[in-house]
């Protein structure tokens, strides 16, 4: 059994989660990572994806995360998202949405520098969705 | 003088405007509860936001090509007023005393020959502003089908302001709102977003200074991908703050109007029953005088 450590999910609207996590995994802007016990002071972006969180207890829980950043201290993992939920309750339709509209982003960019941004966030989301269906199959 | 029935009615009428406006401090009060609960709930995150900018902005230090949100665009020539007020009146000075600020800053401005933007979020700032800077007053963001301001109402102003710092439409921007101390102090507060003040408190600098981060990507990109979310975290703590300042600047107003109404309806209540009395005894009088004259 892994060492315990504190994990806090916080939204702007309210502090969502803190518990005792013995496993968190993170999809890092660079890709996914895990956090467990005494991992080294880290500060990392997030892509749209899936937090897959093993509390102390031995319960697990899956949270799709959008936009925010992880911040790895001494004293305990905090993630800052700026939309969060359950991922049981990720309405479909409403990822679908937004990959609509990340997909007229790309359409509409004047600008190199505005494309690539928007093809990233367009490639991101829609690698998520398939993960999500593939997982849900 | 009144007559006997024109003072039965006004004793109505204060009765009645005294029912509105308890009822109105009652839903004041409940509102500021769920509002102060939010102003907390939401605390964690903005708490987490300053540090963590602390912690990246003492690493990038002395570097020059830190982000444009952060250091400025190097001339402080147009200045960009937030202000963000409530939808609604009938709370006492809350409005009108962050509108104050925000002109008074507004004139200094001008004075030294810089030039202003006025950009409000809420329908009572822009009323009370429109007089004086009806020229250089944006169009105007209200909140007012909303009951509940969420993250995403932030969001959308902040969108709207860093749009317009891209287009280099100002250099500075400052975010009028008010701080919520108590029911009976809200402190009119005026705060700079743009570019973000790195001035923090010695708790934060503390911890930034004994932890060692890793970052990923570098931390140029995190700060390139932080400040924008900054500038909307900084608007929804200060609509957060307004709100609940609003709902106590509000319930307060609203029971001294109570009181108000309570005193007013004893004076007339007194004023009724003194004309009653002398008119009885007017009365009483005419039919003894009456019936000596028989």
């Amino acid at each position: 059994m892994a060492e315990p450590f504190q994990f806090e999910l916080v939204s702007p609207e309210a502090l969502l989660l803190s518990e005792e996590a013995s496993e968190v995994v993170v999809p890092g802007s660079e890709g996914y990572f895990t956090v467990m016990a005494n991992h080294a002071p880290l500060m990392s972006t997030l892509k749209p994806g899936v937090v897959e969180v093993k509390l102390a207890s031995g319960d697990s829980k899956q949270i799709f995360v959008r936009g925010g950043f992880a911040d790895v201290s001494p004293s305990g993992f905090t993630l800052l998202a700026e939309y969060s939920v359950p991922l049981e309750d990720l309405d479909m339709a409403e990822l679908d949405q937004e990959i609509q509209n990340a997909q007229e982003d790309v359409n509409d960019a004047d600008s190199d520098e505005k494309r690539a941004k928007a093809e990233l966030l367009l490639g991101q989301l829609e690698t998520c969705r398939d993960a999500i269906n593939a997982s849900r199959h | 003088m009144a007559s006997l029935k024109d003072l039965r009615n006004r004793i109505a009428s204060v009765k009645a405007t005294q029912k509105i406006t308890k009822a109105m401090q009652m839903v004041a009060a409940a509102k500021l509860r769920k509002a102060q609960t939010a102003a907390e709930a939401a605390r964690p995150y903005s708490a987490r936001m300053a540090i963590v900018l602390a912690n990246i902005s003492s690493a990038m230090e002395g570097r020059d090509d830190a982000p444009k949100l952060m250091t400025g665009t190097g001339s402080d020539k147009t200045h960009l007023l937030l202000v963000a007020t409530a939808e609604r009146g009938l709370c006492g000075g809350f409005n009108s005393s962050i509108a104050r600020k925000a002109r008074d800053r507004a004139r200094a401005l001008m004075a030294e020959g810089k030039e202003v933007k006025i950009l409000c979020v809420g329908k009572k700032g822009h009323d009370a502003l429109r007089m004086e800077f009806g020229s250089i007053l944006m169009k105007p963001v209200t909140f007012r089908e909303i009951r509940n301001i969420g993250f995403a109402q932030a969001e959308q102003v902040g969108q709207q302001v860093l749009q317009l710092f891209e287009e280099e439409a100002f250099d500075v921007c400052t975010l009028f709102y008010s701080e919520f101390q108590s029911v009976i102090s809200q402190i009119p507060t005026a705060l700079q977003i743009i570019p973000a003040a790195t001035s923090s408190g010695d708790e934060v600098e503390e911890e930034a200074a004994n932890v060692n981060y890793e970052y990923e990507p570098d931390e140029e990109e995190i700060l390139a991908d932080l400040l924008p979310r900054n500038v909307a975290v900084q608007i929804f703590r200060a609509l957060l703050e307004n709100a609940a300042s609003e709902q106590g600047a509000r319930m307060s107003a609203m029971d001294n109007a109570t009181r108000n109404a309570g005193e007013m309806i004893d004076k007339l209540t007194l004023s009724f029953n003194r004309q009653r009395q002398a008119q009885i005894t007017k009365e009483l009088i005419e039919i003894i005088s009456g019936a000596e004259a028989l």
